[in-house]
């Protein structure tokens, strides 16, 4: 936020900016995300400034800002304020607080403060969700919201102080690490694991990591030496590491743990494969609500480089150039798919890419690239380390060594859980001290939802897969509006390239919240099903394929909340009179009856 | 690598690096398609050319050809997701076919026809979408728009113009033109352009031609797209 910017001559800011990204266009996430960081907003003059800095069509500018939900081409005010919309934020009550935010500012949910000074808005989940409900103030993760620190933030806004003087413990993030195995654990110098690996080779690390069976926890479980050697062996120019850190599935926190915790473990694991591929340059794609990790990151980097573990001929080694960069990104869930985050990277808008070929062998810049997640690249520094032999002997069955699990919900601790792989879902239900449980949701949205009777399933690739999410359900929850909560994020985030998946997660929003009204009929319940398999069927990505998931395993699972809600057994139009008129009803003031239509009027 | 493979039983050869459609239609058996045209690189994004291949469901104009593979199109389950596919676009726009100068000319039209669509079935978004007559011999009307992006590519591949572009995101996804006004008279887009001569559906129309040829006697009335 800028208290100048109205005044600030945006070619200013455009040029430094682009300079220091040495005008390429590759970089314009980043460009975009600075020069919004110093002007609050993308401004049509700033496009101008933009489109001649970079020499790029001002319709590439508009097309990518236009993607992202954190980059705004119209004024949203000096305050920029987002509630997490998590099912675990809603439980924890910011519905409420968002309502009573927006009375005390006297403003309406999305539109600007006629002062143009801030605007009150939802967001997808923040990954603050063992410490909600979170908000985000101009892309700031403020933490534990209740009506004492709400009324605080709205005094703060209305004093208009910058957001650089607010109460710093209204920004602070706690790890929350509740059982802690041999990521969050161990204590590994930085370089231990490097120097292991050396001695051994690519090929060798190679092997630890074959022998390791360490496989990817971004939540496909694609086997990482497989991954590693494919690119390896690919011709061309440069090979690229990226370590995906863009966790933008709902209730899941634990990239943001790793990189606060253990970020030494992540980067050298990254720098691992860089050795095995010869790459030279690498990326951490970090996800736009973690940007307040970005300068102690940075200066990890900056210890790191000065070890003699980044840069120029690490550990002495003639040849073994690397380095990293931390790309930021800007609100958008579908960027977590490796080709779409690619995209990314690149500077476009994040939309996943035809497949074949594959990253590895035609990723960044079409070169081969490695994305993996950011415990894959923890787990694989402690496989350079100990050897593979030695992680293999952690976990279970096909899915070697631990899992992070960010676990949230009711629960009477919510926070971190390392464990073996092969835990139970009733485990870790009784180490958070959760009770009368009737769901976890494992794996977020697009996981899965776990019933009471199963919760003597186990956490692994072979029963139960999870990129990390753990959000438990007492029995007072009602799983239709838990369903109904992961249907309005896919419909949020679905990013609009492909047909069923553009209008599909819309309908099928409008079909739940049909439900919802209580207009549903057993006719609304067969479309939802129909909807659900035409997604699955014909969409481009696994955000499209998996948009059902939620709606399907609720209904097979919790089949009375929806049959409530199917109130009337013929067919309803879901349109309706009255609500129509509400328009015409608030322009006019009136809430008289006469004002209503319909047979409850 | 080349070989054949086989469309609803019927052998089709392919080329090294041909997609199934692109070797289908060079067998003259074509597949329902809307974001694919032959003089750009395949898309993939409308989906309407979905097939089954070996089970799996896959866009027949970005999924290379492979020697043996089976794939069904012309089947009802198929044509029953194309259906939707079409019933999807048609309520995500707004599209009144009888008062559309396109009629008859209209590749999303013809497809409904062809996988005998015969309601939209969804509710309608009836979204607000602005029409655009600034250019002096162009008329754009985005309330047609499917989103094929062959517009984006044919001004940014053929013409080096990059006149189009799409933004936003999710159901917000729509189109934009290379102006800070965002109006279609204030570019550099003309009716040599290869852009003004790809819209499948009536978003870039001619102004001054309207009906001058009979409905009736348009292509898609004279030749429509079989299946």
């Amino acid at each position: 936020m800028n208290e100048l910017s109205t005044r600030i001559d945006p070619s200013r800011i455009v040029n430094r900016v682009v300079a220091h990204h040495d005008g390429d266009v590759h970089e314009l996430v980043q460009i975009l995300r600075e020069v919004q960081e110093a002007l609050d907003w993308i401004s049509p003059e700033t496009i101008d400034c933009l489109v001649a800095a970079l020499g790029v069509p001002r319709t590439k500018i508009e097309a990518v800002a236009g993607f992202y939900s954190f980059f705004y081409l119209v004024p949203r005010g000096r305050y920029r304020v987002l509630f997490s919309d998590n099912i675990t934020d809603r439980m924890a009550g910011s519905e409420a607080l968002k309502n009573r935010m927006c009375r005390n500012l006297w403003i309406e949910p999305g539109k600007v403060s006629e002062d143009g000074l801030v605007s009150v808005d939802l967001t997808s989940c923040t990954g603050m969700c063992d410490q909600g409900p979170g908000m985000l103030v101009n892309n700031r993760a403020i933490t534990r919201l209740d009506d004492a620190r709400l009324d605080a933030i709205c005094e703060l806004i209305r004093d208009t102080v910058p957001l650089e003087q607010w109460p710093a413990d209204f920004f602070r993030v706690d790890s929350n690490v509740r059982r802690a195995d041999m990521l969050l654990g161990g204590d590994m110098a930085p370089g231990a694991a490097m120097k292991a690996a050396t001695t051994r080779g690519a090929a060798g690390m190679l092997e630890e990591l074959r022998l390791a069976g360490l496989r990817g926890r971004g939540g496909a479980g694609f086997a990482t030496a497989t991954k590693w050697s494919m690119c390896r062996e690919a011709a061309g120019e440069a090979h690229y590491v990226v370590c995906n850190a863009d966790e933008g599935e709902p209730g899941t926190f634990k990239d943001r743990v790793l990189l606060t915790e253990r970020p030494d473990l992540v980067f050298e694991g990254m720098t691992l494969c860089a050795q095995v591929l010869g790459a030279q340059r690498g990326f951490l794609y970090l996800r736009g609500e973690y940007r307040y990790l970005l300068d102690a990151l940075q200066a990890v980097l900056e210890r790191r480089r000065t070890a003699g573990l980044l840069g120029r001929s690490i550990m002495g080694i003639d040849g073994f150039d690397f380095d990293i960069r931390i790309h930021i990104g800007a609100g958008a869930y579908v960027c977590g798919e490796e080709s779409a985050l690619i995209e990314s990277l690149e500077g476009k808008r994040g939309t996943p890419r035809n497949r074949p070929p594959f990253p590895v062998t035609c990723g960044y810049r079409d070169q081969p690239t490695v994305v993996n997640n950011v415990e894959t690249f923890a787990s694989a520094a402690l496989i350079g380390l100990h050897g593979g032999v030695w992680f293999a002997a952690v976990g279970s069955g096909q899915s070697a060594g631990t899992k992070l699990l960010s676990v949230s919900g009711d629960c009477e601790r919510p926070g971190i859980y390392e464990y073996p792989f092969g835990v139970t879902i009733a485990q870790v239900l009784e180490d958070c001290g959760a009770e009368d449980t009737q769901a976890v949701q494992v794996g977020g949205p697009s996981g899965m939802c776990i019933a009471a009777s199963e919760f003597s399933r186990r956490i692994a690739f072979e029963d139960v897969p999870t990129a990390g999410a753990f959000m438990a359900f007492g029995a007072q929850r009602d799983m239709f509006d838990v369903a109904r909560n992961f249907t309005r994020f896919f419909a949020h985030e679905s990013c609009g390239f492909c047909t069923p998946c553009r209008v599909g997660t819309s309908l099928l929003n409008n079909l739940m919240d049909k439900l919802a009204r209580g207009q549903g009929s057993p006719y609304d319940f067969s479309e939802i099903e129909k909807l659900n398999r035409r997604l699955q069927s014909l969409s481009h990505c696994g955000l499209g394929h998996s948009a059902c998931n939620p709606v399907l395993e609720t209904i097979a699972k919790f089949r009375s909340s929806y049959e409530r809600r199917l109130v009337h057994t013929d067919y309803v139009p879901a349109f309706d009179l009255d609500r129509a008129l509400s328009a015409a009803r608030q322009m006019t003031r009136r809430k008289d009856a006469g004002a209503h239509i319909g047979e409850d009027s | 690598m080349s070989g054949s493979f086989k469309l609803d039983g019927r052998e089709i050869p392919f080329r090294d690096g041909q997609t199934i459609l692109q070797a289908a239609q060079d067998a003259g058996q074509d597949i329902p398609h809307l974001c694919y045209h032959p003089d750009f690189k395949p898309h993939g994004s409308c989906k309407v050319c979905s097939v089954r291949i070996d089970g799996r469901t896959a866009a027949s104009c970005t999924t290379p050809a492979r020697d043996g593979m089976q794939v069904d199109s012309n089947v009802p389950e198929v044509n029953e997701e194309r259906r939707t596919l079409l019933q999807m676009l048609f309520v995500e726009g707004n599209h009144f076919c009888p008062s559309c100068e396109k009629s008859g000319a209209c590749r999303l039209q013809a497809t409904a026809y062809q996988v005998q669509m015969v309601s939209p079935h969804f509710d309608h978004f009836f979204p607000d979408r602005p029409v655009d007559a600034s250019h002096p011999d162009y008329l754009l009307d985005t309330n047609r728009c499917i989103l094929c992006s062959l517009c984006v590519r044919a001004s940014r591949d053929v013409d080096g113009k990059n006149v189009f572009a799409l933004s936003g995101r999710g159901i917000r996804t729509h189109l934009i033109v290379n102006a800070a006004s965002g109006r279609l008279g204030d570019t550099d887009f003309s009716a040599g352009d290869k852009a003004a001569h790809v819209c499948p559906v009536g978003v870039i129309l001619k102004k001054r031609v309207g009906f001058a040829v009979p409905i009736g006697q348009r292509p898609f009335d004279l030749a429509p797209a079989e299946e």
